[in-house]
This record gives C-alpha cells, sequence and structure tokens, in this order.
C-alpha cells in the first residue's frame, strides 16, 4: 500500500521546483546581460534537477509504472499543487528577481529543515539542495538591494513586483493535508513554524534595499489545492506540447 | 616609431607566430593582426550569444526533464563561451559595450546558420550533430592558432562542442530508433539543416578574401573547401548508421580521391542569409536589441547601487 500522503507531499515540494524552473527556462537568452542570463539559467538547471530527484522518488514509491516524466507532464491542470507565487509570469526583470527572492527565503528554510526528515531520501535530496538554493537566495537578494537602491526608476519597477507578488506569500506556508500528516509521521516540515522567521528575514532586505515592505492582509491561496491563476494553463501548454502531441514516445 | 622599426618589430613577431610561439596581450603586435582577430573573435562570440536563441526556443517545450536539463546546461555552456570570447577579445583592446554595439547595429557579423528557425524538436538534434559538428571542424585547429588568449579559450570551447556534438547525434539516435513518426522527424531536420551546415564552413576558396593572410597567422590551418570536405566525409557515415538521408542526389564515395562528391551549395541563399534576409535574421536581431534594451535600466540601477557602495566604503574609512 503506498503512502498517498508522502506520494502528495513529495509532488507539492517537487512542483514548485519544476514550475519555478520552466518559468526562469522562458528566460534563457533574453536576460539584461550575459552574467544575469547564465545565472538565471543556473538556477532553473538546479530547480530542474531537484524536480527530477523528487519525482523519481515519488515514481518509486507509487504503485503504477509510472516515471518522472508522466508526473512532470502528463497531469492536468488542478493536479499540479505548485504555489501561486511561483507560476506567476517574467513581467519584468524586477518580477523575475521579487519572485525568485521570496521563493528562495522560504525554500532554503523549508530545505533547512526537510534535511532532518525521517525520510532519508528525501532527507538527502534536501541536503543537496541547500548548497544550491543558499547561492539563489544569494543572486535575489543581491539583485533586491541593487534594484531596490540603485536608481529611482529600479526602485519603482521593484517596488511594483514586490507589492504585485506578495499576496502570494502567505500561500508558502499553507498546510495541507498531506503536509499536517507529514509532520505527524516526522517527514515533513511544520511550514506555519518557519512563517514568523520569513516575513522577518524578508522584511529587513527590503529595508534595506529602501523598499516599503507591503501589509500582511489581503493574501490569494489555491495552487496547493490545484486552483491556479489564469497564466498556469499557458505554462503548461508549453511544457506539456511534446508529450501531448506525441503520446507514449521514448525522446 | 620610425618605419625601420616598425618593419623590424613586424619581422621578429612574424618569426615569433613561426616558431609556433604565442602572441599575448602585451606583446607588440602589427594593428592589422589585432584588427583581424577581433573581429573573428567577436564573430565568434556573437555567435555563441545569438546562438542561445534558437536553441533557447526549446527549453520549455523539451519532451522529457533528462532533456530539459541537458539543453539548459547546453545553452549556458553557449552563454559561457560567449562570455570568454568577449574577455578574450577585450585584451585587445576593445570593451565588450562596444563589440555589443556593433552587433546591435548588424557591423558585426555572426554564424548564418543561426538565422534558420527551429520548428521541430528534431531540430536540438540536428543542431547539435551538424551545426555543433561543422563548429567543431573549424574550431579545433585555433587551439592552436598564435593568439593566446583565444587558442587557450578554444581548447575549453572546443571539449564543450564536442559533448554537444555526442549529445545531438544521440537525440538523433533516440529519434531513429523511435516511431515511423520520429524518424520522420529525423528525417525532415537533416533535410533543413544539411546544406545550411555546409555553407557554416564558409565560402568557397575562390571567394574567400580573408584565407590567405589567416593561414599565415595560424588563425586557420586548412580552407574552407578542405574542412568542409572533412565535415562530409566525417558526417555521411552517421547518417548511414542513423538510416536517414543527406539531401543530395549527387552525393557518392569516390574511391580514386578518397572522399565524397557532392551536390552544388546555393550560394546565392548563403549570401541572402549573410546579408540580412535569412529566415530569422530580423527575429534574431530584435530578440538581442530587445532583451538590451529591456535590460538598460537593470544595468544603470546595478551601477548606481555600485558607486553608493563605494561612497559608502570611502566616507567610512575617511
Amino acid at each position: 500500500m503506498v503512502n498517498q500522503n508522502l506520494y502528495n507531499y513529495i509532488l507539492g515540494i517537487g512542483d514548485n521546483s519544476l514550475i519555478l524552473g520552466q518559468r526562469l527556462g522562458e528566460l534563457c537568452g533574453h536576460g539584461p546581460s550575459l552574467e544575469t542570463d547564465i545565472a538565471g539559467t543556473n538556477i532553473s538547471l538546479d530547480l530542474i534537477g531537484q524536480t527530477r530527484s523528487y519525482y523519481q522518488y515519488a515514481a518509486k514509491l507509487s504503485e503504477k509504472e509510472i516515471t518522472e516524466d508522466d508526473i512532470a507532464f502528463l497531469r492536468s491542470e488542478r493536479e499540479y499543487r505548485n504555489t501561486l507565487l511561483v507560476e506567476q509570469p517574467n513581467t519584468h526583470f524586477g518580477f523575475v528577481i521579487a519572485r525568485q527572492y521570496l521563493f528562495d527565503v522560504f525554500h532554503l528554510l523549508l530545505l533547512q529543515e526537510l534535511q532532518h526528515s525521517k525520510d532519508d531520501t528525501l532527507a538527502a535530496i534536501a541536503k543537496k539542495g541547500i548548497k544550491e538554493v543558499s547561492y539563489h537566495k544569494r543572486f535575489s537578494g543581491d539583485w533586491i538591494k541593487r534594484l531596490g537602491d540603485g536608481t529611482e526608476e529600479s526602485n519603482e519597477k521593484m517596488q511594483e513586483a514586490i507589492d504585485g507578488l506578495w499576496r502570494y506569500t502567505d500561500e508558502l506556508f499553507e498546510m495541507t493535508d498531506a503536509d499536517k500528516e507529514m509532520v505527524t509521521e516526522g517527514i515533513g516540515v511544520d511550514l506555519s513554524k518557519l512563517k514568523e522567521t520569513y516575513y522577518q528575514e524578508v522584511t529587513e532586505l527590503l529595508t534595506e534595499a529602501t523598499l516599503q515592505v507591503p501589509e500582511r492582509k489581503y493574501f490569494n491561496y489555491g495552487g496547493k489545492k490545484g486552483v491556479h491563476t489564469e497564466h498556469m494553463g499557458y505554462l503548461l501548454a508549453d511544457l506539456q506540447y511534446m508529450q501531448r502531441t506525441y503520446p507514449n514516445m521514448q525522446w | 616609431m620610425s618605419e625601420k622599426e616598425v618593419k623590424n618589430l613586424e619581422a621578429i613577431f612574424e618569426a615569433r607566430i613561426a616558431r609556433d610561439e604565442k602572441i599575448e596581450p602585451k606583446d607588440w603586435m602589427p594593428e592589422k593582426y589585432r584588427k583581424t582577430h577581433i573581429r573573428q573573435i567577436s564573430q565568434h562570440a556573437h555567435s555563441e550569444i545569438i546562438g542561445m536563441l534558437p536553441e533557447g526556443n526549446w527549453i520549455t517545450r523539451a519532451p522529457s526533464l533528462r532533456r530539459k536539463a541537458a539543453l539548459l546546461a547546453k545553452v549556458q555552456d553557449e552563454a559561457g563561451h560567449g562570455l570568454y570570447l568577449y574577455s578574450a577579445c577585450e585584451t585587445l583592446g576593445v570593451s565588450r559595450d562596444e563589440l555589443y554595439e556593433q552587433l546591435h547595429t548588424g557591423k558585426a557579423k555572426y554564424s548564418s546558420i543561426f538565422n534558420y528557425p527551429t520548428i521541430t524538436w528534431a531540430d536540438m538534434g540536428a543542431i547539435g550533430w551538424l551545426v555543433d559538428g561543422a563548429a567543431i571542424i573549424n574550431q579545433v585547429p585555433l587551439c592552436n592558432t598564435s593568439y593566446g588568449p583565444y587558442a587557450r579559450a578554444m581548447v575549453r570551447v572546443c571539449k564543450e562542442e564536442s559533448f554537444h556534438q555526442r549529445q545531438g547525434y544521440e537525440i538523433m539516435l533516440t529519434l531513429c530508433n523511435g516511431t515511423p513518426e520520429q524518424k520522420e522527424m529525423a528525417q525532415d531536420a537533416l533535410n533543413r539543416w544539411w546544406w545550411p551546415s555546409l555553407m557554416m564552413l564558409g565560402p568557397t576558396d575562390a571567394e574567400s578574401v580573408h584565407t590567405e593572410q589567416s593561414m599565415k597567422w595560424k588563425l586557420k590551418r586548412k580552407t574552407n573547401d578542405e574542412l568542409r570536405q572533412q565535415f562530409i566525409d566525417q558526417t555521411v557515415p552517421q547518417a548511414d548508421i542513423l538510416g536517414i538521408t543527406v539531401p543530395d542526389p549527387d552525393l557518392k564515395w569516390n574511391e580514386e580521391t578518397g572522399h565524397y562528391d557532392f551536390g552544388e551549395i546555393d550560394w546565392d541563399e548563403f549570401w541572402q542569409v549573410v546579408k540580412g534576409h535569412g529566415p530569422c535574421n530580423k527575429e534574431r536581431m530584435n530578440a538581442r536589441v530587445g532583451a538590451w534594451e529591456r535590460g538598460t535600466w537593470v544595468r544603470d540601477a546595478a551601477m548606481a547601487y555600485a558607486e553608493k557602495q563605494e561612497k559608502k566604503k570611502v566616507s567610512k574609512a575617511s
């Protein structure tokens, strides 16, 4: 009997990596400089690598004969469990950086806890990810400072992005049934315990970057229940194009 | 410096090259050597950067996670090649911004092959196999070229390119061992990329204006036609293994010469694309110029921030 909660839990984490990696992949070759282009691609590559580790593990747990690619490419939109934050579009470089930073701070906190999971595989994936995500956070955090405390125009653009994406931050800490069950079993992370550290750290950096920290008042949720924003369908149309057009083939 | 002194320096310089010694950035070099190297190295760097676009086009649609990761890594390698080629070029006294300016205004050229569209997944295989294959043939001799920074950059570039080429061939092999639809996709890609790949090795020797001087400076070791023949001889047996057909009815093994004979290349098409009228010239330039312009505020911010930090340091110190 497969542990359905564990399976869902792994997908919940892996989906964030997949969808953010996919978003960053859109930018490859279109960044504001060669160095940021390389960094963005590098982060995307790390995230896709993590995705593969999570999905390979999930596929192994599944009772069905499935692979990492079945999980990545052959679900319906309602079955993806990523948070709304990571699916938001690359509106401009400020949004790319804000989305990245707001996710990275959460992501690192999550992995730092997950490395102590009772589940050895998850703990190992987390441990490996910590190194990568520490770099992601340093990259995105540095850019928040540069853009926030750069020129008047960059400050405005960075603020616009933070204001636009802030409403998706609380969802990062929402506890699904799978989350709760996994915490009880000593496998998963109690996200509610990370929340205050998260907002404190983000507040400090935004303040240093001379940016306004938005109020923690109105938030949007839904991604973790598979109710996504209107952007998600188009992202999946790209992601799934080959597998849907040419089903049951090896690539 | 008197004319005689310059002549003297030139003679010493040419002798060093003849002895296979490396020329380093601070060494004296004839102005023409410097200019020729800026042109060639920057063209090469631009080709890497523009080359990211046709392949970047398939990152979001790669058919498996493994292929997506490999393609990301490959395009990232190309950005890296661009980066160290621009650096090599900067050692000759030109800034990266100047080089971008030349690219964006159309003054500098890049490899014409990237003005063709990537319309199916098989194009990712064909580019790796054929385009990187032709690039390697062009580039391996450059690992021994006379200008030190360029030669050293090329050693690394070539190592990565040969990995890309194998990766591309492996995509083709997977398609050719797959369903009839997949094999057809592979054949179609070969049909579209074959002739442009042959053109990549440059105009025929009779039309090539830079060959003689470049041979002397070891920027070139073989002529375009020799390189093209080498590429064809090497690639045709690989197509045979794949079980797909090179789209040239005149292609035939010649026992006497020990090489393949091949059909006429459509040089009108080549010159049309070189002159800016290929299928994607405008799209590639728009993408590059657009990214650069959209990034202006980001680069300005980074500069402003760095200056502020510098001032803070100075005021702290005083």
